[in-house]
């Protein structure tokens, strides 16, 4: 049997979508659409200070005027806000204690997605905060981080227990009139991630949050805030996924990554929201603004695995406004099907000597639509800042599209931009030499896809980069028959 | 001794034409045959439609390997049998390392057999064993395949992949093009030091030089799709003399 370009297109069709189960758990939901009294409802449930209604209500205003964003290659049908569901708590009785008091159906959820709380607990030393639609449902070793000074819990107990934090950084980075869908999330996000690393500390384990969207018609608007104080270091992994539902269900995030002077932030994402099928029919649309804030001589490290959503608008950034700081940005996008990808990233140089790495890796298969978009800007007193970029993308198949626009506005001209670009098409000479030495097409397929995404998937953690290569072979492998 | 491989009447086409036009040849095991020819005669091609390379369409005869018509197995089944190619041009795979490529190979070829997957212990004695074998530079097993080798380290990689999979049947494709003579006497020592009673190879050239170093037991001619004149080691010495042209006169066999 031979391998021809028709089967791989075939194959690449076929893949299906491993974390399409729903889990039945009562759930507690507001009324659909979105005004002022959802607002307030939704701030009430979860018992707010009066700021942060004020600070949601006024975030409401602006989005009702604003224009969305329209210029990303993406095409796609405008969701009703009108009716989605803001707010999806799984209903559980009061505080937990220990995790034998989380309901057995959330366990089996957890577990089926290969993370059961109490085997990380024991065996991998990552804490994982879990966010089940909207609301944290189970934070590990809080403890032992505590004893660091390490604040690391869902948004909605930060604004609880440490409000002044959350009122002193929150919309800093990414402020409510940024952009339509942060303004959005700004409204009515639900819960999220927060994280605190107190000067001079490094935490000592990877931080870990998983975000799933589970209930219909629900949109997720988690929000993140990690704040790595002078000369602290956090490592913080993030991952996503979906059931399978024939809608489509949005999910609008806010992450804002704040590292103080000397400090350093590696944040790793796996997205592997539900893409749709092979029609592109359901699938999640994920309108993220993520970005981070450098100190003088910090760090912030962006590490990306996408292989999910049917539509992904997200440029994770970074704004370089200390002297010395350093900006990266790694990502693996894969798309397949009908998949729409518009990603890359923001790099602002602000400071001197300020630097910034690029690698983005597009694989487009099926027939998907795969953009790189990024900008970078240097400043005028953005003295001897320098970029590297590098955008390699491999296509598929002979119907998918793979497209780069990199923007650059340099206003120093002791600046130095660099960028490289590359496409190239997998090759059928480099399949037949691995067949020939007993690889099968789908395995030689994954060895050389993985092989290509080497450079960014050696920059996540241990645990992730294993996931990641599951992900990526998954998402490319079909029903051979 | 036993047939390893015969070839009857084999016509393939590749893109409506047909290049291969009723090869015949038969290998028994322990034996070496070199193939040589003018360019466009059909060596590559008969390396191609043996290996079961994609678009090489098989119209007419048999390939019977070990006893067994393998015309429609896929190219990783003939692997599994224990047939390998040495390209004539290796193919690079960057980021993936010739060690993983390689632990990759021999898992895959285990689990098709039926056998145990092989330790990492055990491999990486074979590959310090095999590596010094065909005097493979250290360096190059964590390097990306083939990326950034010199012609000389692609071929001796080949050679590296060939005692790793320790195959039944190799077919060596023009091993000696863009080799120096340093090159040409190490790869070929790799090869007659992995030659034994039980397989068997077979050695695409152009050149007599090769066969210096590689002594065949025959020498067939291939010549339009045939192969037109078979005989022993002198043969290669008479054709480095003379040329292919007087043999253009010569009925086909």
């Amino acid at each position: 049997m031979s391998y021809t370009e028709k089967e791989l297109k075939k194959e690449l069709e076929g893949k299906s979508y491993e974390f399409g189960f729903v889990t039945e758990i009562e759930s507690e939901k507001v009324p659909v659409g979105l005004n002022e009294d959802i607002i307030k409802l939704i701030s009430k449930k979860k018992n707010e200070p009066s700021w942060l209604l004020e600070y949601r209500l006024n975030a409401f205003a602006l989005w009702k005027n604003m224009p969305k964003p329209n210029w990303a290659h993406i095409d796609y049908k405008e969701p009703n806000y009108q009716e989605i569901c803001y707010y999806a708590a799984p209903k559980q009785k009061k505080e937990l204690e220990s995790l034998d008091q989380v309901d057995p159906a959330l366990l089996k959820t957890m577990e089926k997605l290969g993370i059961s709380l109490e085997e990380q607990k024991r065996l991998t030393g990552v804490a994982v905060d879990f966010v089940m639609d909207s609301v944290s449902v189970a934070t590990s070793f809080k403890d032992k981080l505590a004893e660091l000074g390490i604040i690391f819990c869902s948004f909605s107990e930060a604004v609880q227990d440490h409000p002044e934090l959350v009122k002193k950084y929150m919309g800093t980075v990414v402020p409510s009139s940024d952009n339509f869908y942060a303004a959005l999330n700004s409204a009515v996000f639900t819960d999220g991630s927060f994280c605190y690393i107190p000067k001079g500390v490094k935490c000592p384990m990877e931080l870990s949050t998983y975000f799933r969207i589970n209930e219909a018609g629900t949109g997720q608007f988690e929000r993140t805030l990690v704040i790595a104080d002078e000369s602290s270091y956090v490592s913080y992994l993030e991952g996503c996924t979906a059931p399978q539902r024939d809608e489509n269900q949005l999910h609008a995030a806010v992450v804002e990554l704040i590292a103080l002077d000397q400090a350093e932030i590696k944040y790793s994402t796996v997205q592997n929201w539900y893409p749709g099928d092979e029609n592109g029919k359901g699938g999640v649309f994920n309108f993220v603004t993520k970005r981070g804030l450098c100190g003088y001589r910090s760090k912030i490290s962006w590490t990306q695995v996408e292989t999910g959503s049917a539509v992904t608008w997200k440029y994770p950034s970074c704004i370089l406004k200390g002297d010395y700081s350093v900006g990266e940005f790694y990502s693996v996008a894969l798309t397949n099907n009908l998949q729409q990808a518009d990603t890359g990233t923001k790099m602002i140089h602000v400071g001197r000597n300020t630097k910034s790495t690029i690698i983005s890796k597009g694989i487009s298969a099926g027939k998907s639509q795969n953009s790189y978009r990024g900008l970078v800007k240097i400043g005028k007193g953005a003295k001897n800042a320098r970029n590297f970029s590098q955008c390699d993308s491999l296509l598929m198949t002979d119907v998918c599209g793979a497209h780069t626009f990199p923007y650059i506005e340099c206003e120093n001209p002791t600046a130095m931009v660099e960028h490289e670009a590359t496409t190239s098409k997998i090759g059928e000479d480099q399949l037949f030499y691995c067949m020939q030495r007993g690889i099968p097409e789908e395995k030689a397929i994954s060895l050389i896809v993985n092989g290509y995404a080497k450079e960014v998937l050696n920059k996540l953690p241990m645990e992730f980069a294993v996931e990641a290569q599951k992900l990526l072979e998954i998402s490319l492998e079909g029903s051979v028959g | 001794m036993e047939t390893i491989l015969k070839i009857e009447n084999l016509h393939c086409q590749v893109q409506d034409q047909e290049i291969l036009k009723g090869l015949n040849l038969e290998i028994k095991k322990g034996e070496v045959h070199a193939i040589m020819g003018p360019n466009g005669s059909g060596k590559s091609t008969l390396s191609s439609v043996l290996a079961g390379k994609e678009d090489y369409e098989i119209t007419k005869g048999k390939i019977i390997y070990q006893n067994e018509d393998i015309s429609e197995l896929s190219p990783e089944e003939r692997s599994w049998n224990g047939m390998f190619l040495a390209f004539q041009y290796p193919v690079e795979i960057p980021g993936v390392s010739n060690i993983n490529f390689l632990r990759t190979a021999l898992n895959e070829k285990n689990k098709a057999l039926g056998k145990d997957q092989i330790s990492a212990k055990d491999f990486l004695k074979m590959v310090s064993e095999k590596s010094a074998l065909v005097g493979l530079d250290n360096k190059l097993k964590n390097r990306s395949v083939n990326e950034g080798f010199s012609g000389g380290e692609k071929k001796r990689n080949e050679i590296f992949q060939m005692a790793m999979l320790d195959p039944t049947l190799s077919i060596l494709d023009e091993t000696d093009s863009g080799l120096d003579i340093d090159a040409l006497k190490i790869v070929s020592d790799g090869v007659n030091t992995l030659k034994s009673k039980e397989n068997a190879t077979i050695v695409i050239t152009h050149y007599q030089r090769l066969l210096d170093y590689i002594v065949p037991d025959f020498v067939h001619v291939l010549y339009d799709g045939r192969i037109v004149k078979s005989g022993d080691k002198n043969l290669a010495l008479e054709l480095e003399e003379r040329g292919y042209d007087w043999l253009k006169l010569e009925p086909a066999i």
